[in-house]
Parts: structure tokens; sequence; C-alpha cells
């Protein structure tokens, strides 16, 4: 009987996972705030009816009480999070508060079925988060300083990526974290967001040619730590970001075009001088070969992926504990395995989404430094899913870059908070400036 | 902060970088769809994959059936819940079957997923979940061929070696059988097991000779050495000629005819048909021995089979740099050549077919407990491995093996057939591996079949007559 309740509700939650896509979709369809908080609302009904349906299965399967008492809790944060937000900051984006949640609900499912304490763990993280940068919003309307801070935002995330580099432990043979009394701590998730606003920064007083160089110096010393430290995915990530931004402040074609190039011959270079990109790469082109040792997690995530299908194994009947940290990078191969290859795309057209409505943000800013941060945290956001999705789907050679909001880990989930509450700041900012100018 | 756009472009590059994000995106998508739908099969069913065991916690396993729908395997569950495996025909489908305890092979593991997928209704699934009954796994209906399978079973006899037998124009694989056997029901195999994986054992009972045996190919090379020199000379490959003493001497090297028979005056044709070593060997310093390592690879030595199960690789190593001694070996099929019956029987396949391969399978379709199909496989190409020209002139040759050369078992018969005979040398001192390789009709050719009998003497009088019987089987019944 329980099989049958987990059956019928494996597609109820395709369903409506498909269902909040469509909303998200239409959201951008309506130029109307009504129509738009509609879907919004309807949103929100589809997530916590998705919620209920995946913790009934995970009590179902468990028999365990503090799953009830877990579940509660969530319920209570979201609808915090989701009314207090709204109250506190007026005009806030509601689709992005929403995609962050409909994603955070995810990872949460996917947590508690692989481990029920890690779970426990993220949703205190999350928590604490949520808190801390609910203040953001608050100080992006009042400190105005924010663009002059250029070489301290440059100097923290140097000093930052060179204390790992230095201190920092190993793991999965590349240097990520440092260690504070048994919490660790990964800097190069809250470099991504300095770094954008060091070049924001930077790109807003000027852009002329030496502006331009100090730039490329700057990140190519952030790249070039981060390389040493065997952090590829992050280099990558860094460096893609420079190109982009530098793109969209000049609007010259050249800086595009040679910084694509560069950006090739830097990873060919990357891949002729060490031989762990070799070994991706090898993993990547055909992992077959090397299925019990270098292609052993591509192969684990392809089965994973592959068995599940469209409509996936169900909740507990996968196995998803089978993928090396299936809970962090691999975290998007345990949707598809238990949830379904359908509602695998559709967390991904949520992140979409979220890219979608940060690049619009972008759009409606004519002050370049807040431009130049909405498009450059648009484009971290975007590439890291990119990343992580790419390498667990064999798209790309794997990253170990984590899928934010979903993926297990602190420091990931501060930082993307952090990335979302700034971008949602600027939001508020500018509706409010709207409103003013409506009214006066 | 409110300072003038100095930048007017910067709100459409941000649209284009939008959308060539999005394009990587569509491509990402594209490529989990593909997976998805078209690759995810293979990889399930990869023995990699733990996933598939747990399938058989909600599945009772399904069955394997013959093209007419006999049980090759079927899991019978007691009154307890107790399943097991049952092989009804016993050893008889032992290698292709394969078996599922002890790990699985043959067909039980290429067929693992479907037999562990159910596609009954909607409805009985609802009443077996609620009846806390397992789901009845899909069935998978093969190609072979109960009746031929008994034939070549028994044609082997306690002798050691293999048989294959396809259809040219499908690629159905109809009969494939290897000795020593063993047998694959759950109760006899945990008895037999420690013996079997044993390392004193010499018998090779789980090897699937039909596909993983590599010999010699003695012979029935000829008709790769045939092929080049009738690539090379197109237009006048009968004119060689040869002047048979029974041993060719060349240089310090000498190269026997089978019992040093003394073939006389031999044209292509005849030495192909009397299989004259020394015409070969001769032959084989006149061609180029580079085209005719180009040649071999394009007929699949050294190279990936299209086969779904486990085989071993063929092997063939004279190229323009090799001696004069492994030239003449080589041009008879001995030396370094290494075959397996499987391979052999593509290659005559080719030719019964025009000159295109057929991939061989053995898993025709799939269906529901209920009997409906659920997926059917069809014959695929695998290309030319030849022109129809070619292949009709080896048919021509073949056609002479028997009905002047060394095939005269088949002589008599009602129907054409065409083939080679081969004795293949692999140990001085112990008798030959015989081989036989043909097909039947010769006009319009419905069965190939490949013999090989280890130790079993002479090509032509101990394999050529299993694969009468099994064109009698096929064709007269």
């Amino acid at each position: 009987m329980t099989n049958l309740i987990i059956e019928t509700s494996k597609y109820l939650m395709i369903l409506l996972a498909a269902c909040y896509t469509l909303f998200n979709f239409r959201f951008f369809s309506f130029p109307d705030e009504e129509r738009r908080n509609i879907m919004c609302a309807r949103q929100n009904q589809a997530m916590f009816l998705n919620h209920l349906l995946a913790y009934l299965i995970i009590y179902l399967k468990t028999e365990d009480v503090r799953v009830g008492a877990f579940y509660l809790a969530q319920v209570v944060f979201f609808l915090a999070y989701i009314y207090l937000y709204r109250l506190f900051y007026r005009n806030v984006s509601r689709l992005l508060v929403n995609n962050a949640c409909m994603l955070l609900s995810v990872g949460f499912i996917m947590l508690t079925r692989i481990s029920f304490d890690r779970a426990v763990r993220q949703f205190i993280l999350v928590v604490i988060s949520a808190v801390i940068t609910w203040i953001v919003p608050y100080i992006m309307e009042r400190v105005w300083q924010l663009s002059r801070g250029t070489w301290i935002y440059a100097g923290v995330g140097l000093v930052l990526l060179l204390a790992v580099f230095l201190l920092g432990d190993t793991t999965y043979g590349a240097q990520l974290s440092l260690n504070f009394g048994g919490i660790s701590f990964q800097p190069s998730e809250f470099v991504k967001i300095t770094f954008v606003f060091f070049l924001a920064a930077l790109f807003y007083r000027s852009t002329d040619f030496k502006t331009v160089l100090i730039a490329a110096a700057v990140t190519a010393a952030h790249v070039l730590i981060l390389v040493a430290s065997t952090d590829l995915g992050s280099a990558f990530l860094l460096a893609i970001t420079f190109v982009f931004m530098l793109f969209i402040a000049t609007s010259n074609w050249l800086y595009l075009g040679g910084g694509l190039a560069a950006g090739g011959l830097a990873a060919c270079a990357a891949y002729a001088l060490f031989p762990h990109v070799q070994t991706r790469v090898a993993a990547w082109l055909n992992p077959w070969p090397y299925i019990d040792d270098k292609g052993y997690q591509i192969t684990q995530s392809l089965f994973a992926i592959g068995t599940g299908g469209w409509f996936g194994m169900g909740l507990y009947q996968g196995m998803p504990y089978k993928i090396p940290v299936v809970e962090k990078d691999f975290i998007f191969a345990a949707v598809s395995e238990e949830l379904g290859g359908i509602f695998a795309l559709c967390v991904l057209l949520i992140c979409v989404g979220c890219f979608l409505q940060f690049m619009m943000t972008a759009g409606r800013f004519q002050a370049v430094f807040f431009k130049l941060i909405s498009f450059g945290l648009g484009v971290v956001y975007i590439i890291q899913v990119l990343l992580n999705v790419g390498g667990v789907t064999k798209f790309i050679p794997s990253t170990g870059i984590t899928l934010p909001f979903v993926s297990y880990g602190g420091s990931s989930i501060l930082s993307t908070f952090l990335l979302f509450n700034v971008i949602q700041g600027l939001y508020i900012l500018k509706r409010n400036e709207e409103e003013y100018d409506e009214e006066s | 902060m409110k300072k003038a756009d100095p930048n007017p472009h910067a709100n459409r590059n941000i649209m284009i970088i939008t959308y060539a994000i999005l394009v990587m995106f569509l491509g990402m998508i594209g490529c989990f769809v593909y997976f998805l739908q078209a690759e995810s099969e293979d990889v399930i069913n990869n023995s990699y994959n733990a996933r598939l065991d747990s399938f058989s916690d909600r599945i009772a396993r399904g069955q394997i059936l013959s093209s007419d729908g006999q049980v090759l395997a079927e899991t019978q569950t007691g009154e307890d819940g107790a399943e097991t495996r049952v092989y009804p025909f016993g050893t008889l489908f032992a290698h292709v079957v394969g078996h599922s305890t002890k790990g699985k092979t043959g067909l039980e593991s290429l067929g693992n997923f479907y037999l562990l997928s159910s596609h009954v209704n909607l409805f009985e699934q609802v009443i077996n979940e609620i009846s806390d009954r397992k789901n009845p796994g899909d069935n998978i209906v093969t190609t072979l061929d109960v009746g031929l399978q008994q034939m070549a079973y028994a044609a082997l006899g306690d002798r050691k070696g293999a048989v294959v037998a396809l259809e040219p124009d499908t690629g159905k694989i109809l009969a494939m059988v290897s000795k020593p056997d063993y047998d694959p029901n759950p109760a006899a195999l945990d008895a037999a097991w420690a013996g079997l994986v044993s390392g004193e054992n010499t018998q090779g009972q789980l090897l699937n000779r039909a596909t993983q045996g590599l010999y010699p190919p003695g012979s029935v090379f000829k008709i790769v050495t045939a092929l080049e020199a009738i690539q090379e000379y197109p237009d006048n490959y009968l004119d060689y000629l040869f002047d048979c003493t029974g041993v060719l001497h060349v240089g310090d090297y000498s190269i026997k005819c089978y019992h040093s028979t003394a073939h006389g005056s031999q044209n292509l044709a005849q030495a192909f048909a009397n299989s004259c070593n020394g015409a070969f060997a001769n032959l084989g310093l006149n061609l180029d021995r580079d085209r005719m390592y180009t040649l071999a690879g394009q007929l699949l030595f050294n190279s990936d089979l299209p086969l779904s199960m486990a085989y071993s690789k063929s092997s063939y190593k004279m190229t323009g740099e090799s001696g004069q001694w492994e030239i003449l070996q080589t041009s008879i099929g001995q030396g370094t050549t290494q075959v397996s019956p499987m391979h052999i029987a593509m290659i005559t396949s080719s030719i019964a077919n025009g000159g295109t391969l057929m991939k061989p399978y053995v898993l025709d379709h799939v269906e529901s407990a209920a009997g409906e199909e659920v997926k059917k496989f069809l014959p695929e190409a695998y290309g030319s491995l030849m022109t129809a020209d070619e292949a009709g002139k080896l048919n021509e040759l073949m056609t002479l093996v028997v009905t002047e050369g060394t095939g005269s078992a088949l002589r008599d018969a009602s129907y054409q057939a065409a083939g080679k005979t081969g004795s293949a040398e692999f140990e001085t001192g112990k008798e030959t591996h015989a081989w036989f390789t043909g097909y039947a009709p010769a006009e319009d050719p419905q069965i190939v079949v490949t013999v090989i009998v280890e130790e079993g003497g002479s090509g032509g009088s101990t394999a050529a007559p299993i694969a009468r019987q099994m064109f009698d089987q096929y064709l007269l019944r």
C-alpha cells in the first residue's frame, strides 16, 4: 500500500514541479503586478504541496517521528521567510523569494532522504544564513559608499584565497576550505561575490584601457591562486565573469572575443600542465573504461539518472548514496534519479528563471555600478548551475562546483543567500525609486 | 550615484549574453534529454549498475523464451514466496541464455533490465500492490531455434568446440552452442561452482567458445586470402596457377598440404576447393601485404565486433614488414592469427548476404507478462565488408568447395550448400581443430553455420557433417 502512495505521489510531485515552473515563466509574460502576484501565490501553493507530499513519503518510509517535527520546522521557516520578508521590504521580488524557497525545499527533501543528520545541519545553516542576510537589502538602501570599496573587495578576495592556498585542507584533490575549530569554511564561495563588487566598482569609475589592464591583472591574480589551489571550477567561473562584465562595461566586442580566446588558450594550457585536468577530461570523454576509478563518479551519476528515467524511481526507491559526494556536487543526479528527469529539468528551469530575473534587474538600472553588480552576480549564479549540472550529466567535464541552494554545504548556502539578497536589495532599491518617481 | 549611462549599448549586450547563456542551457538540456531518451537503456544495463538488483524486490524476473515461445528460463515462486530461477533445458542453452545466480551472464545479463521491468496494465499493478504481490517482469523472446540448438548440441557430443547458426539477411542468431558446458540451474551451479572457477580447471566450461574462444583459423582463412587476390586481380584471379607437389619449399621453409597430398596443377578455384596450402602460401607471397592488412581490418580483425554479448577480439598481424615465414603461415590461416567462431560466422554471413553484414542479435522482442509487445528489435546492417561482386565471386569459390572439393559431406544434399573447410594446427603432435563455415542454399542463403571441433581432425570429415545436419534440420523440416 505504501508503494502505491509513493508511486502516485511521485507523479503528483512531478506535476506540481511542472506547474511551479510554468507559473515561473507565466510570471514573465504578464506586465501587470496583479496577475504576477497571482502567479506567485500559486507558486507558493505548488511548493508547499510538493514539500508536504515528499515529507509524507519520507515519513511513510522511515516511520521516524523526527521527520514530522523537522517538516513542521521547515514549513514555519518557509512561511516566515516568504511573509516576513514581504512585510519588512514591501517591494521585494516575490519570484526570487519563491524560487529560493523552492530550490531549498528540493535540497531539504533530497538531503533528508540521503542523511537526516545532514539535512538538519543544512536546515540550521539555512536559517542562520537567512537571518544574517536578511539585513542586506536594508544596508544596500542606506549605505551609499558601496562603490568606494574597490580595493577592499579585491584585497579581501585575494587574502581569503591566499589563506586557503597556504592553510587550506585538501578534499577530493582540491584545496577548498579553511578549518576553524571543526567548522569548515570555503572562501572561494564568497570571493565570487567580492570579485563582482570589485569589478563593478572599478568599471563604474572608468573603462579606459589602463583600468581594463588593472582589472585583468587583479583577475589574473585571483585565477592563478585558484589554479594553484587546483580549484579550477572557481577559476573558470571568475575568468568568464570578468570577460562578460568587461564586455558589458565597455560594449567592446574586441574585449569579449579576446577574452574568450585567452580563456580558451588558458584552458588548453591547464589541460597540458595538470594531470588531474587530463584525468577529468578523459573521464568525461569516455568514462566507461575507467568505471572503477576516475570514471566512477560520473558513471554512477549516469546510472542514477538513466535508471531514474523521466519519472524517477520514487523517493527511497533508488540508490543515490552510490554516487560519491552525492549531497554536494552530485545532488542533481539524486534529484533526477528519485524525483525524475522531468522534475530535474524543472529545477534547472527554475534556476533559469532566477537568472532571467537577475538580468532584468540589471537592465532596469541606469547606474553602472548596480547594473554591473546585478549582471555579474547573475552570471556567477548561472555559470555555477551550468558547471554543476553539466558536470553531473556529462555535458562538460566535472568541475566540483556546487548547485546553489540545493547542494549541501554551509559556505555555499550562505554565499548564495548573500548573492540573492544583494540582487533583492537592488530590486527593492529600483522599485522604491520608481515608486518615488511616480508619486512626485 | 545618479550618473548618466555612459554606455548606451549595455542593455542590448546584456540581452546578447543572456541569450548566449540560454543557448548553452538549451544545449545542456538537449544533451540531458537525449541521454534519457536514447542512451540510458544501454547505460542502465551495465553490470556495474547496482540499482537493477534492487528492482527484483518489487518485480518477479520475467521469462526468456525461444523464437517459438518455449521457456528457456523462468522464475518459479514457491508457496513460501522463495523464488527459484529454472532453466528447463538444463545445459542446452547454458552459454547463450546464461545464468543469473553467481553473477549474470548471457541473456540474463543482456536482458536484465527488461526482465526486471514490468509492463502489465495499471489495474493489475494496483491489485498486485494492494495484495502485496510482485509485479511480473517482462519476457524476452529470443531468435533461438530449439530444434537447431538441440541438433548442434547432439552433433558436438562430448567433444569440445562451438557451433553458431545465423540468418544472413537479418543477423538473427538461430543457435549458439559451446562445449564443454555446465548446468545453469541454481542448485546444480552452486554445487559445481567451486570446481568451475578453480584454478586447476582447464576445461573452461564457463567460457562461451562461440564468441570468446580464439582459434587459429586454418584453411577457413583462405577466404580472406582469396578475397585479397580477387581485389588485387579482379579480372584474372582465376588464372593464378600453381603446381602442387604436396610440399612447398621456399628458402629454408616448407609448407605441407594436409597429409602432404600432392594436388598437381591447381588454378585458384581448384586450390580453394581442395584447400591446397602450397598454392595459397605461394599466393600470399605475391599479394600486397599492406593492402591485406587493411582488408583484414575491414573484415573486423583487430577491431570491435558489432556484438552486444561478451566476445574476444580477433587478431591479425601480417604487414608489409613481415618476414617470409610469417607470410607463408598467415596466408593459410596458421601463424599468429586468432579468430572466434562468431567472427568467422559473421564474415561468412556477409558473403551470403551480398557483402552486407547484418549485426548478429539474439534479442528479438520484449513482451509484457500478458503477451503485449513492449519493444521490438529490428535487424540492423553493420555495413558492407566487401562489394556484392566480390561476395558473388567468393560464393562461386565456396560452392566449388562443396561440389568438387573438401566439402564433400554436403555434396549429395538436395540443396546446394557453399562453404569452406579448415584443419587448423595448433600444437605439434595434436590433432588439428576441425573447422567448417558455410551457408545454404548457395543461390538464396537462408542459414549460415560455423562449426569448430577442437582436435577434431579434418574439417571436411568432422565439421562439415555437423553443418550438414544443421542445414538439413533447418531447410528440410
